[in-house]
Order: C-alpha cells, then structure tokens, then sequence
C-alpha cells in the first residue's frame, strides 16, 4: 500500500499540469455531444498532439502511441478536472467504436475511420437497441438482406443518442436469418446520409430529446462494411460492451456532485436554518460521503489491479450498478434538501443549478436502465462474482 | 501509487484464516458462547502467529505491523466468529501506550501485552458513544471515581485502560482496591464486554497529549473489519445454502429473487472493503484523512453489515434463524459492532463535526 507517484509519475504529472497552465487561454467550451465547434476541433488536435487524448491509440491510426498506463491516463483526468480544463470530445465513436475497430477491424477500416473519428470529423451514433431488443439484445429484428453486393437494411433502433448529428453509424443488423439468434449478426458501418434512414427525436422524461428512434427502410450498404465478418456481431459488440461500461457509474461525477451538494447546504436556508443545520439533511449526507469515498477507494483498488494485471473478480462487477445508483441517490438527496426549491424546473423563478438536479435525477434513471439494466447487473454478479446457478434458458428458436 | 495488499500482507491473512479454519470452527465458537468465555485455545493459537504482539513495536517484543495488518486481522477474525479478546486488548491497548504512554509505561506494559501474559480492557465508550445511565470516571489525585460502561475484552483481563470525563487515558490493574468488576452479557457471547466502577481507585495516568481520537480511529476500524469478515462469511454462506437447496425442483439459487439478493449484499459490502483499506492505511501514513475515513467505515461498515445479516438469514429460510445452523453468531457479532464506539448516527455526528458541519 503506497498512495504516493513515482518519480517519474511526479514528473508527468508537473508537464501536464505545465501544459495546462500554458494553454489555459485556449480552452473551449466542454464538448456536449453531436458536431463539435471549431474551437472544439483545435483543443482536441492539440490534446492528441500532447498525448493527453488518444493517448495509446497506436500514431499510425492517428493517434500519440504512448503505451497503456493507468496510472498515467489517472494522472491527466486527475489534472484536467483540477484544473478545470475539458478534455476534448468523448462520445460513443472515441470510447466504443474505436476500441472496437483496434480490437477486431481489418487495416482498411482502422485506417479510414480511426484517424478521423478521433480528430472529432466523424461523429458516430450506436445502433443496438430495438424497441423488442432490450435486456436481450440478441433477439433484435433489424434485418439485412443480401442483394448483389449489398445489405438491404429495414427495421428501427431506438435509444440511439446523437442520431440526429451523427455522419456514422455502428450497427447490429441480422444477417443470417437461417442461423441461431446469437450467430445471425453482423456488425455493419454505414454512413447516416444513405436514402431510406429517417431519425426521430425521442423525447424522454426530462423534457429533452436526449435519445432517437431511427428507421430503416432498404437502406443500401456494402458488404464490405461488415466488422469481424459476417455473423460475428454479437461477439464483436460484446468486445464493445465492456468499454461502454467503464464509462458508467464513475466515481469522479459522483465526488464532483457530493461537493456541489455540501456548498449548497452551507449556503442555502429554510426557515432561516442553513440546511447544514438540519441534524436529519447532515446525517443523510454523511451517509452519502461515506458511499462516494468507499466507490472513490474502490476506484483506486482498481486502477491498481488494472495496473498489475491482478484479477479481482467480482470487485469490477460491481462498479456499473453501485456507480449509477449512488450518483441517482446524490441527485435525489439533492432535490430533497433543496425541498419546494427542489422540484421548479424549466426556467422558472428561484430555480437552482439550472434544474441540473431534477434533469440528473430523471436522466440517471435511464442509466441505470441503460447499458445492462441493473437487474442484468445482479445476475452477472451473482453467476459471474458468485458462481451462482446461471438462468435457466427458454427453449431457443 | 499502489492501492492494493502486499505479499507479506495476503500471506499473514491466508495463515491467519488456516489456522482459525483450524481451531476455530463453528463446534468451538458454540462452545465458548455458551459460557460466554474466550477460547483459550483459539487464543493460544493465535498467540503462536504473534498476533498479541502484531502492533507492538520489534524492541517490546512484538512484530511491529500497522493498522492494516490489524485490520486484516480483525476481519478474519469476524469471518470466524473468534471468541478472543483482539480488538481492545490487541490493538486499543498498544496504541494507547504507544501513542500517550512514558517510556516507562511502555516497557512496563507493552512487553507483557506482546507476550499475551497480560490481557488488557479498554473502556472509553463514555467519551465516545456519550454516557448512558449515568456513567463516566472523574480522575483527581491520581485516584478514580465513577463507572465505565462497555469495557471491551473485559474477561480475564488484568490491565485497564480507561478514559476520564476530559478524555485523558489511565491504567488501572485489575487488582485495584476499590474496583469492582460486573460482566455485561451482550447478544454476541463471542465478546466480552463488562461494567467497572470505582470508588477512589488508584490509577496511572498515560503520561502524553490526548490519544484518545487515534485510539477510538483504531477501534472503529477494527469493528469495521470485523463486519465485513463477518458480513462476507454470512454472504457465502448464503451462497453456497442456495446452491444446495431445493425447491420446485430447482435449487434455489437459480431463482433470480434469491440470486438478486447474494448480488446485492455483495454489491454493497465490497466498496467497503476499499474503505476499509484506506481508512487503516491512513491511520499510519496520511494523519489528516485518518479520522474522518475511520469515521466513514465504521458507519458505512455498520449499515452495510445490517443488511447482509438480515439478508443472508432471509436466505437461508426458516433455517437460518435457528440456533442449529448457527448463522447466528455473525448476525449478532455484526449487530454488537454496530453498536460499540457508537451506532452510525453518533459517528455520523462526529464525522459532521470533524468537517465543521456540525
């Protein structure tokens, strides 16, 4: 047990917070999804440049070809977030598509759609979800159908963020539909722009389109498209999955919205009692402090373990479901301590934070939902951490 | 940056868990419970890896460990169940000496504790928890007056260290004239708890400053570890129940209600664990996280192990709330370590007022 860095982790860490401090005058706006703007594109140049993003993406796809090393890509969230810098763009095209391609994409797809995906002039959107593919994402009906050289593709996806802005699109399409329901999938890239794709805005709870439902009909594609080859698209997106979970139930947003949470109780009053006064809000958020240091050490935990290559089993399974519920919790106290003030919402008068609380509390929600329903989450713990009796399957068609 | 157990760590845990697996099997906790008396031989056993002496410095006799190694200690303790006198006599105690105690007093004292030839009683529950019944001990002239309530390993104990109503620490030996000694029977018979009151009994003032906190800070990280030993030992136990069980022709932990709940307890118990880690490696090595963490395990520890004594004994059905099966003994040793150096809320209190919240 050793929290201190290394020299050479010390030194990393003076160059970024150096660079930091030298370009303070460039930062843009954070990125918040869809196209990014010009200034936008220049600091993600720039972060490629000085390895502080796509940092081990190998240089000959576009990116700085530094080796994998957690602790270093800790040191540059650690120092972005002190510094309050942003971290150029992020988005389902960087942190699962490109992952993906390295992993199983032939040299010609890693070199047409890497190198600008992480300059931020591809922006991508995931089709994987149907309205009747859910939890059992295998079961999805959007079907290809060979005609010459070409997929003709019909059905809908939903839950698709970013469709609207997205150029590309990463997707599950059956395409062998004399095959079993896992082995009849090809995961298939094709341009947003082909005639025959309609998005829709899918308005959520929050008031907001944060989703799309998007609608095939005969859309043309190459077969060439195909990544990992025809049939081989469930165990291509399962490659992908893990990445999409990584990005869920961070420890950093839910430290960031603690500290949020104790300034507004020194600030805020009912009565004339500040809320830091009322011995029931204090107890809850000492109980909550104590949630976000355990999943903040726990973090460190692993890090480690990623570090040294150690396999700590079920102590990774459980980051995704204990993250999200905890950040949800932070968003619920949050609107209770705020009491009648909690629940304006919109632009009225006397709103807080810009509504952030009530928008997170309903939009956390679908993340707990989303990317493996909690309830998957538990089975996983249970068969995979526990070796507990797996489900019982159905009689597969 | 390395967030994780040694080598030298994970071995002396491993031999500790052989050695209890061993000696300490549920057959002897029943026994030791029904007299409520510590297991001499789990004891000796125990001495022999030199776990009495685990935190006491090389030149006392001792093996010169931290906390961790402590708190290691103390949750493979809790996943046995062990009715031994650990938590006050083998880590309150030395660090009561080693942190507040003259030269003098350590090498009169820490030698023996190292040794096991004396077994020391901590009682500072007064100043923790806040007295109830109208205990506490004022200290004038050298003499104490007062009682003590929830002295932890009390039996057989011939040292007492004790907290006066200004936090200042004493010794006091068990022979004292004017010190009488009342047992406490707590729902856990595997620990030993006791009332002392005095009536002017000589005693010996800790020489140094105020220890009070890092020995409190201590104790509450030992209870914490014992919880998620415990907690752990009850979750397989659970597990493995619901692998062998069955119901509608099916074992029971194929069911996701059952499976659901095993993932749960896991879920929330393992962050813990991290806490844990950081709480006790801080006590030795980052001083201004030490209190507040230690705070935040205890009662995280405190709330967390609730759940999964409950939820483990729901698992196991009618079963589980038999004496036979003897899960028992876990849920009430979660349930006394829920209470001991204060219930959740009053740390909860005191972590507020550490961050001037409160």
């Amino acid at each position: 047990m050793d929290l201190a860095y290394s020299a050479e982790y010390e030194d990393f860490r003076r160059e970024t917070r150096a660079f930091l401090e030298n370009h303070r005058g460039q930062f843009p706006k954070p990125y918040g999804g869809g196209r990014p703007a010009t200034d936008m594109l220049a600091w993600q140049k720039l972060l490629i440049e000085n390895g502080y993003a796509a940092r081990t993406i190998p240089r000959v796809y576009g990116g700085y070809g530094a080796a994998p090393d957690i602790l270093k890509s800790r040191i540059i969230a650690e120092e972005f977030t002190r510094a309050k810098a942003p971290t150029g763009i992020a988005g389902q095209g960087i942190s699962i598509l490109v992952p993906t391609l390295l992993e199983v994409g032939s040299e010609e797809q890693k070199r047409q759609y890497i190198a600008p995906t992480l300059r931020g002039e591809i922006i991508w959107c995931q089709g994987y979800s149907e309205p009747g593919a859910g939890s059992d994402l295998a079961s999805l009906q959007t079907r290809g159908v060979e005609d010459g050289g070409d997929f003709l593709i019909n059905g809908q996806k939903i839950w698709t963020s970013t469709a609207q802005s997205a150029d590309m699109i990463f997707c599950l399409v059956r395409t062998e539909s004399e095959r079993a329901k896992h082995q009849g999938i090809s995961y298939i890239l094709f341009p947003m722009t082909i005639p025959g794709i309609d998005v829709r805005p899918l308005k959520t709870m929050t008031g907001n389109a944060e989703f799309n439902e998007v609608f095939f009909t005969d859309v043309r594609v190459p077969q060439q498209n195909v990544v990992g080859g025809r049939g081989q698209g469930w165990f291509v997106a399962n490659a992908t999955l893990k990445y999409e979970r990584g990005m869920l139930g961070d420890p950093n947003a839910a430290n960031t919205r603690l500290q949020a949470i104790i300034e507004l109780m020194k600030e805020e009053t009912a009565g004339g009692q500040r809320l830091m006064d009322n011995a029931v809000l204090r107890d809850r958020l000492m109980q909550l402090q104590a949630r976000v240091m355990a999943m903040q050490f726990h973090g460190l935990r692993l890090v480690t373990a990623a570090a040294t290559g150690d396999d700590v089993g079920l102590a990774r399974l459980i980051v995704k479901l204990e993250g999200c519920e905890l950040n949800h919790q932070l968003a619920a106290f949050a609107i209770d301590a705020l009491g009648e003030l909690g629940v304006l919402y919109h632009d009225s008068p006397h709103l807080r934070a810009n509504g952030f609380w009530q928008r997170a509390y309903m939009f956390d929600l679908g993340l707990i939902i989303g990317g493996g329903t909690a309830q998957i989450q538990k089975n996983i713990i249970a068969e995979r951490g526990l070796g507990m009796p797996r489900e019982p399957k159905l009689a597969r068609e | 940056m390395e967030f994780a157990l040694s080598q030298d760590q994970k071995m002396m845990q491993e031999s500790v868990n052989r050695t209890l697996d061993r000696v300490c099997p549920l057959d002897r906790v029943r026994k030791a419970a029904e007299k409520n008396e510590p297991a001499q031989d789990v004891w000796t056993a125990l001495a022999e890896l030199g776990i009495p002496g685990l935190l006491i410095p090389e030149q006392f006799g001792g093996v010169g460990l931290k906390l961790l190694d402590a708190a290691l200690v103390s949750e493979s303790l809790g996943r046995y169940a062990s009715p031994v006198p650990f938590i006050a006599n083998c880590v309150m105690a030395p660090l009561a000496l080693l942190r507040a105690g003259s030269p003098a007093q350590q090498l009169a004292w820490l030698p023996k504790l190292a040794s096991g030839e004396t077994v020391a009683a901590v009682g500072i529950s007064e100043q923790i928890a806040g007295a109830r019944d109208g205990a506490g001990v004022t200290a004038q002239n050298g003499r104490l007056n007062g009682t003590a309530l929830f002295v932890l390993d009390f039996a057989n104990a011939n040292l007492f260290i004790v907290a006066d109503s200004e936090n200042k620490m004493h010794l006091v030996d068990a022979s004292a004239d004017g010190l009488k000694k009342t047992a406490l029977t707590t729902i856990d018979l595997t620990r030993s708890l006791g009332e002392l009151s005095f009536e002017d009994v000589e005693a010996e003032p800790l020489a140094h400053g105020n220890a009070l906190a890092a020995v409190r800070d201590a104790g509450w990280i030992m209870l914490a570890a014992d919880t998620l030993g415990a907690g752990w030992q009850m979750i397989e136990k659970a597990v493995d129940y619901s692998r062998d069980r069955k119901q509608f022709d099916r074992v029971i932990g194929s069911f996701q209600a059952v499976k659901h709940l095993c993932a749960e307890m896991a879920a929330e118990i393992e962050p813990g664990r991290s806490l844990i880690w950081y709480a006790a490696h801080a006590f030795d090595a980052i001083p201004g996280d030490a209190s507040l963490t230690a705070a935040h395990a205890k009662s995280h520890l405190s709330e967390i192990g609730r759940f999964v004594a409950r939820t483990s004994t729901e698992v196991h059905g009618g079963i589980g709330i038999t004496d036979l099966l003897g899960l028992h003994y876990w849920f009430k040793r979660i349930g006394l370590n829920r209470q001991l150096l204060g219930g959740p809320e009053r740390v909860r209190h005191l972590a507020a007022e550490m961050q001037g919240f409160a």
